[in-house]
């Protein structure tokens, strides 16, 4: 017995954005349906649509069934008693989501009220609860806070609270965790799991991340352009994926384990959803496409075990995914000499970057100092590639920008190629920014939308004086470098996709052939399936180039594909460092292991046998940093030590990085007073 | 501190940036091209010009068109009602109400438009300045223009008149120089938060010096709010020196401006509403016309208010600013 | 909260003190007192009007440095100097100063609250017949400038009176002579005050409604489609009261430093409006001091408009913080 149908829905947006087509499925009690799919695939109006939130303008067509009762065409009055109450919704961005402006307890308690009918002290007690029960301390005060005092983790637990608040049947949860940090994400999936254990609920989990759904689904939906392309049991897709879009994801998919049997890619962008489509959506980026694809877009079809779906018309080429995707040829790894033989490019000692903290909206006032770099110190040599990986806050960003400065920082030395930064002539900085160069996160802050790539890519040469004849041939050059057209030159930044516009970027960077490139983020505001592309350039011209890459982000997966060496941050300091494989094999800063331990895997059998210990707690307040140790108020071997003796170290002083020694770990430092032992804690 | 990147990657990658349906699109002729199409595209932007064209083109070709002088006297028809021979009537003094209109629409027109030209400029100046510069140049300069804020600029431009003695050219800077302030602090906000744009970042990590940074990758950005605060400044203007001509502060006998004429007439708007009506009605229809252009120029070029096209994704923001009412800030508290 | 206000209180004090000053040395610089005291039949011989100058502390003179530090010292001590007349400026003040709050305030208040109420509304029915026609009034009216709604409003009220035979409104001073003393006696003064009183608060609530239409038509927009308006409909909240509850409130958020902005239009509105419907308050006195060149009283009345701005400004705060509690804790 199903809760919630859906069938052949269609939502189709003013004028004619077709966001849905024809899409169907079920969800039966106690069940989680995965829905999965880039930006632009129509996920999130699938989920609006269900509850009927649709903004006006849009076009519904198909049937929504709650415990048989159909929902769509039913007047507002009627639907608005079912929502909240039967059918409830997470939604994504749990900051906009509240109501600024009143107490997440009385929000929670309206959400009662509203249906129940209750006393108003009854549904605030009730209120209070449902905090206690989502896992938020001090429940019956903070009920009493507004949500921008709250975290973004607990927001999300407010929302969740919400959610549950009357017992529904069905949740529908639009991506829950996408702006969270990983040990926040696994928060908030295990209070997902625990409303849902409270409940009974079935629960539609909507998310791009396909390591979210392996773990947490028990059936899943791809979805590409508007369409389900395939869907099942969660384990007969992940291990037998036969539509090639899915195929194609699952394998460019950069994997914390390392397993990628040759990270594959998927060509191209998505179609535009305003173009009328004729045949298969996926078919110009297909590699097993057949001349019957163009002819009409196939319906998914039984192609396997218990409701395995698939809208393919060539199964046949899928039967073995491992040969859907051509393996990439990989590219030589340039001979070098060992890394203590290769010059340092960069050299960061003792770094600080603090900045005031002002607070008020009206007036602003000194409360405090960010510390946003505290100290931190790490080398980079030719040809080398360090991650400096670590959650959102813990002053990544503000190392590269320090860096990028070429200034005399606050405290300590960045040297770049052996000059010290702090006592540059104004001629000598500017001819120095020729080797050291910089990426951005987002390609579509990135780029000045009112000049051509064209233009784009001159900037650095008109600067530094290269003739204007040689430029044209320049930019051109850079073009085919980072795999564009040269007939893309003409184009407007807002003309080009997301990965087209991420690779403009790439060649700016290059366009005064630097030594060393800083790259913050470079592929986090990319799909998946573009992801792999910038990723795979990144790695050819590192090679062909001989670059050096500082490379900051928060996703470890990536990291592990394109860095040699990483270093991870906690609260301004470099908590661990050392060679990749070392780092990622045999943590040993217990910060490190929770990382690790928090990504999901795309690997549902895996994923569910997976031992972990979710990291308790929010980041920290970067302006207050705790006394000793700064991890140890989140620290789980901290918190496991029996007695006031073990733990005094932690509670006096922060440790500082001491090299490690051993048969496995010739190149890692970590600064804990208790670094793990090799395979201890291991998954 | 970082910003969650993970929080970007959630935007679709048609909608996470607002700008770019606003923005320029084509080299600059043919930008200038589509931001006209753009334009007459908005009712309110087009109807606003169809007006104001019409208003400009009665101003220009009134004195040629009508019998009448602006300052004849006829001697046979004291305040005579509207007819063939005097198409708005005469007033007291036998004098043409048309041919005056004209003069005063004239003057009106051109006291506003040099005014809003030259309070703009002073505005971009002062406040690209103060926001890239920041520091202490920016504060000390922030802060002037709060002390001039807090005096109402109405009244202060009041206080001055005697200075002028008559001559109106002379209003237009004592009219700009109060009036600019309010886009001022707008420019400066805008430079403070272009400033940090990524792109911006880029272009100094690159090495491009301050000044071509300002040129290149600031002032293009400010261009389109620069255009509708002009646009708004003039109907701002304008209201402000019919005000001023009104208590005789202005604009002075035996010149004329619309407020004055408005003025001579209010006494006996029941009796004779022609001495008063077809002046007043010209200058409600310019204020119209400029608050309808200018509000129409916002929502087409203004970034931060919803540009008309929707977006896929179906979640389109409005970020509407209040709009023509900018027009009407003459004394202002420090915001 | 208190300690907050007390240092924005400080900050506004000196912004005031600087734009005072400012005012007044315009002032004394501009205006010419002295050529009134020679226009007067029969002309006083030179001595005299020096003299009279000089004990008014008017004297172009003296230089305007001197002028301004004895000006300056009276205001310290709460003494705005003398009227032209020889009047202090003080009572005469504070005297106009009621007049002009009894014609502001309810214009003012009513103004205010009808157009948040039209604005909202007219946001909710975005596109529809209503929010189109409220949206043309509300343009309409802000292209009239106050002296032509006044007068406009006065034709209209003429026609009125014609028509009904009796005058239903009045539109000259705050009230008429004798009307006290009618068959209905102090309750008779009373209702003639109200008629005198309905045009210009009509007046002065129509141009205030104009600005507040646009201000929270634009904020309720903002908020329409704002994610926790949707959260509010996803608990099952229906349409009508999602708006109510969630999106009013925050709505409104913005209009607080709105207000501070109108204010100061208020105080150039009531100059016309006082001027035109013959209230002796500030507004009027102001304008006629300017024509006199009575320093003292333009430089005053500058002052008291100062104050109000940034008195304006004081209360937007206050309600901003009242309203919205991201600010109150960060004024905490």
């Amino acid at each position: 017995m199903n809760v919630l149908e859906v069938r052949g829905l269609n939502v189709t947006y003013a004028p004619d954005v077709r966001a849905v087509r024809g899409v169907g499925f079920d969800v039966a009690p106690g069940e989680v349906l995965g829905i999965v799919g880039e930006s632009g695939s129509g996920k999130s109006a699938v989920a609006l649509a269900t509850l009927g939130l649709l903004p006006p303008g849009a076009r519904v067509r198909g049937s929504v069934r709650l415990r048989g009762r159909e929902l769509l065409g039913r007047p507002d009055a009627e639907l608005s008693r079912v929502r909240g109450r039967d059918l409830a919704m997470v939604f994504q961005d749990p900051l906009s989501a509240l109501t600024p402006v009143h107490t997440v307890g009385d929000q929670i308690a309206e959400t009662i009220r509203v249906h129940a009918g209750a006393t108003r002290a009854a549904a605030r007690a009730r209120a209070a609860e449902l905090l206690e029960l989502v896992g938020i301390p001090d429940a019956p005060r903070r009920a009493r806070a507004y949500p921008h005092e709250f975290s973004g983790g607990m927001r999300q637990r407010v929302m969740i609270a919400m959610a549950i608040a009357n017992d529904p049947v069905a949740i529908v949860a639009d991506e829950p965790t996408t702006s969270l940090d990983v040990t926040i994400q696994a928060q908030v999936l295990d209070v997902l799991r625990t409303a849902k254990e409270a409940t009974g609920a079935a629960i539609v989990l909507i998310t791009h991340d396909l390591g979210v759904v392996a773990g947490f689904a028990d059936r899943v939906m791809v979805m590409y352009a508007g369409r389900a392309v395939e869907s099942g049991p969660v384990d007969e897709v992940y291990r037998r994926p036969r539509m090639p879009y899915t195929i194609g994801l699952l394998q460019s998919l950069p994997r914390i384990d390392g397993t990628a049997r040759g990270a594959r890619r998927i060509e191209g962008a998505p179609p535009d959803a305003t173009e009328p489509a004729a045949g298969c959506p996926f078919a110009p980026r297909c590699p097993v496409s057949v001349p019957d694809c163009a002819d009409a877009e196939p319906e998914p079809a039984l192609t396997g075990p218990s409701g395995h779906l698939v809208a393919c018309v060539n199964t046949v080429a899928t039967a073995d995914p491992a040969r859907v995707f051509p393996a990439p040829d990989r590219l030589p790894v340039p001979a070098r000499p060992p890394r203590e033989e290769r010059r340092v490019v960069l050299e960061v000692n003792e770094l600080v970057r603090h900045h005031p903290l002002y607070r008020g909206t009206l007036i602003k006032r000194r409360v405090g100092t960010v510390h946003a770099v505290d100290g931190i110190g790490f080398d980079v040599r030719e040809g080398e590639s360090l991650g400096l990986v670590g959650e959102s806050g813990c002053g990544k960003t503000s190392a590269l920008m320090e860096i990028l400065r070429l200034a005399r920082p606050q405290g300590g030395r960045v040297s770049v190629f052996g000059k010290d930064t702090s006592d540059l002539s104004k001629g000598r900085r500017k001819a120095l920014r020729r080797d050291i160069q910089v990426v951005f996160q987002d390609p579509f802050t990135s780029l000045d939308p009112r000049m051509r790539v064209a233009d784009i890519l001159a900037e650095p040469l008109v600067t530094h004086g290269v003739p204007p004849e040689r430029t044209r041939e320049r930019v051109e050059k850079l073009l085919e470098l980072v795999g564009l057209d040269p007939a893309h030159a003409c184009r407007y930044p807002h003309g080009l996709s997301g990965g087209q516009r991420q690779r403009v970027g790439i060649a700016r960077a290059l366009a005064l052939e630097p030594r060393l490139l800083l790259l913050d983020e470079p592929v986090a505001a990319l799909d998946v399936s573009v992801q792999a592309g910038v990723i795979d350039l990144l790695e050819e011209l590192r090679a062909r180039l001989g670059l050096a890459y500082l490379f900051v982000a928060h996703d470890l997966a990536v990291v592990r594909r394109i860095a040699d060496r990483v270093a991870v941050m906690y609260h301004g300091r470099i908590v661990e460092i050392g060679s990749a494989p070392e780092v990622y094999g045999s943590p040993a800063h217990p910060y490190t292991r929770a990382l690790l331990d928090a990504v999901p895997l795309p690997d549902p059998g895996r994923e569910r046998h997976r031992r972990r210990v979710p990291l308790q707690g929010d980041p920290p307040d970067p302006a207050s940093p705790p006394r000793g140790c700064r991890f140890r108020p989140r620290c789980p071997r901290y918190a496991s030590f029996p007695d006031d003796a073990s733990r005094s170290p932690c509670d006096a002083q922060d440790p500082v990085s001491r090299p490690l020694s051993g048969a496995v770990r010739r190149d890692q430092s970590v600064a804990c007073h208790y670094p793990l032992l090799p395979g201890e804690g291991v998954r | 501190m970082t910003t969650p990147a993970a929080a970007a990657r959630t935007q679709s990658q048609g909608d996470a940036s607002p700008a770019p349906a606003a923005d320029g699109t084509g080299r600059p002729l043919s930008r200038a091209r589509a931001g006209a199409r753009r334009v007459l595209a908005s009712r309110r932007a087009a109807a606003g010009l169809a007006l104001l064209g019409l208003l400009a083109l009665l101003a220009v070709a009134g004195p040629f068109v009508s019998p009448w002088r602006w300052d004849d006297t006829d001697l046979t028809a004291f305040r005579a009602p509207p007819s063939s021979e005097h198409w708005f009537g005469t007033t007291q003094s036998g004098r043409d109400v048309f041919a005056l209109s004209v003069r005063g629409l004239r003057r009106s027109l051109a006291i506003g438009l040099c005014v809003a030209v030259l309070s703009t400029g002073l505005a971009a100046a002062v406040g690209t300045v103060a926001g890239f510069a920041g520091g202490w140049t920016g504060r000390c300069l922030m802060w002037g223009v709060d002390v001039l804020l807090v005096l109402p600029s109405f009244l202060v431009v009041a206080v001055l008149s005697p200075l002028l003695g008559g001559r109106w050219p002379l209003l237009v800077p004592l009219l700009a120089a109060f009036l600019w302030m309010v886009t001022a602090r707008v420019v400066r906000a805008m430079t403070v938060s272009l400033r940090e744009r990524e792109y911006v970042l880029a272009a100094r990590f690159l090495g491009v010096g301050a000044p071509r940074v300002i040129v290149r990758h600031i002032l293009p950005h400010l261009a389109s709010l620069l255009v509708v605060d002009a646009s708004l400044n003039v109907s701002v203007a304008i209201v402000t020196e019919s005000g001023l001509s009104y208590f005789g502060f202005g604009v002075r006998p035996p010149d004329v401006s619309l407020g004055t004429i408005i003025a001579d007439g209010r006494g006996t708007a029941t009796t004779h509403p022609w001495l008063f009506g077809f002046a007043a009605a010209l200058l409600v229809l310019v204020v119209l016309a400029v608050n309808l252009l200018g509000d129409g120029l916002r929502d087409v070029l203004d970034p931060t208010s919803s540009g008309p096209a929707p977006r896929t994704g179906g979640r389109v923001r409005r970020r509407a600013r209040p709009g023509n009412a900018r027009a009407h800030e003459y004394g202002t508290g420090p915001a | 909260m208190a300690a907050f206000l007390l240092r924005r209180l400080a900050g506004h004090a000196v912004l005031a003190v600087l734009a005072a000053s400012l005012a007044y040395l315009l002032a004394a610089a501009a205006l010419d007192p002295r050529a009134d005291f020679e226009d007067r039949a029969p002309r006083p011989p030179a001595s005299a009007i020096d003299a009279e100058l000089s004990r008014l502390n008017l004297n172009d003179r003296t230089p305007v440095l001197r002028r301004y530090r004895t000006w300056a010292g009276g205001v310290a001590r709460g003494d705005f100097g003398r009227t032209w007349q020889g009047e202090p400026v003080n009572a005469e003040m504070w005297r106009r100063t009621w007049v002009s709050l009894r014609l502001l305030l309810p214009g003012a208040v009513l103004g205010c609250v009808l157009g948040v109420l039209l604005g909202a509304y007219a946001a909710v029915r975005h596109g529809r017949a209503a929010d189109r026609a409220i949206t043309f009034a509300s343009y309409l009216l802000l292209a009239v400038p106050v002296f032509v709604l006044a007068a406009l409003l006065q034709i209209a009220a003429s026609e009125v009176n014609d028509l009904a035979g009796v005058r239903v409104f009045e539109w000259v001073g705050e009230s008429s002579p004798g009307a006290g003393e009618g068959a209905f006696g102090a309750l008779g003064g009373f209702g003639d005050r109200l008629r005198h009183l309905l045009l210009p608060t009509v007046t002065v609530a129509l141009a205030q409604l104009a600005l507040y239409v646009r201000y929270q038509r634009g904020t309720m927009l903002d908020v329409l489609n704002a994610d926790f308006v949707r959260t509010a409909r996803a608990k099952g909240l229906r349409w009508r009261s999602a708006l109510l509850r969630h999106g009013l409130r925050t709505a409104m958020i913005p209009m607080t430093t709105y207000f501070a902005y109108t204010s100061g239009l208020l105080l150039l509105g009531a100059m016309f409006t006082e001027k035109i419907f013959g209230w002796h308050g500030l507004g009027e006195w102001l304008i006629d001091s300017i024509t006199r060149g009575d320093v003292n009283v333009v430089a005053a009345v500058n002052c008291l408009a100062a104050g109000c701005v940034l008195l304006a400004g004081l209360v937007s705060d206050v309600v901003n913080g009242f309203l919205d509690p991201r600010v109150r804790v960060g004024a905490a």
